[in-house]
């Protein structure tokens, strides 16, 4: 059968890239990156219900230098997601598909990740009694 | 363009997918939920920050905080599924692969969500 020619859709590797594209592929990355977050808070929960013992070692892990590496991002992931989301949530009401807007507020969802995170750490390190 | 909707189908409005926008409704007000269920989740973690065993336990045991954190939990899965769904929609494009992903991820985020509902419900009423 001979191949029916369809309308292409736009080949993305022609577009320059810009901000908006970023907080588009990006929250969908993050948002990957959460669902796998939610299998580590599950562990993280069963371990706090198993005891004492277990909490300890998955505390432990936790509080490794990959354990914090793995938990920063994912902190950075959930404030990004949360940006974009809330982005997206203003988009569905047909607002902000002006270039310009559109392009500022994909940029201030990096700035609100990148901003949240590091407060989330200054406090939680706060919290802790090691800052 | 032309349109090539039967009557009956605009009527239905159900697409090609015959699920209409309900995937997309359901996508949007899980979202919303989540905003505040996030603000009360990093509360929980950042005042609890380094916190023992016992400590969070009884930050646990506390109705609210169970019910909130069973809630997030509940929630996030159930967005998260929504939206795997799509990005295996996207990027799977052998059907039978893609019916498989499906399946395994409705799998996991079920069990993801029970683990999580059954700790928390343990850890509150102390067993």
């Amino acid at each position: 059968m001979a191949q029916v020619k369809r309308p292409l859709s736009p080949h993305l590797q022609v577009y320059r890239w810009g901000a908006h594209m970023a907080a588009s592929i990006i929250n969908r990355m993050v948002g990957v990156a959460l669902a796998v977050g939610t299998i580590l808070l599950a562990w993280w929960l069963v371990a706090i219900a198993t005891g004492y013992e277990y909490f300890n070692t998955i505390q432990g892990y936790a509080d490794s230098i990959l354990g914090r590496l793995v938990l920063f991002g994912l902190t950075y992931a959930l404030m990004q997601h949360l940006a974009g989301g809330i982005r997206h949530l203003f988009m569905d009401t047909g607002k902000m598909y002006d270039l310009k807007s559109n392009t500022l507020s994909a940029k201030l969802t990096f700035v609100f990740a990148i901003v949240a995170t590091l407060a989330i750490w200054f406090a939680a390190y706060k919290v802790m009694g090691r800052l | 363009m032309s349109d090539f909707n039967t009557p009956l189908s605009k009527v239905r409005g159900l697409g090609s997918a015959k699920d209409g926008t309900h995937h997309w409704w359901v996508q949007r007000v899980t979202a919303v939920a989540n905003i505040p269920l996030v603000l009360f989740m990093v509360i929980s973690f950042v005042g609890n920050a380094g916190k023992g065993h016992a400590d969070w336990v009884s930050w646990l045991q506390q109705p609210v905080v169970a019910v909130l954190t069973i809630l997030f939990v509940l929630n996030v899965t159930y967005h998260m599924r929504l939206g795997l769904q799509v990005v295996i929609e996207d990027y799977v494009h052998s059907h039978g692969l893609k019916v498989v992903s499906l399946i395994l991820i409705t799998f996991a985020c079920v069990l993801i969500a029970a683990l999580s509902v059954f700790s928390v419900l343990r850890i509150a009423f102390g067993g």
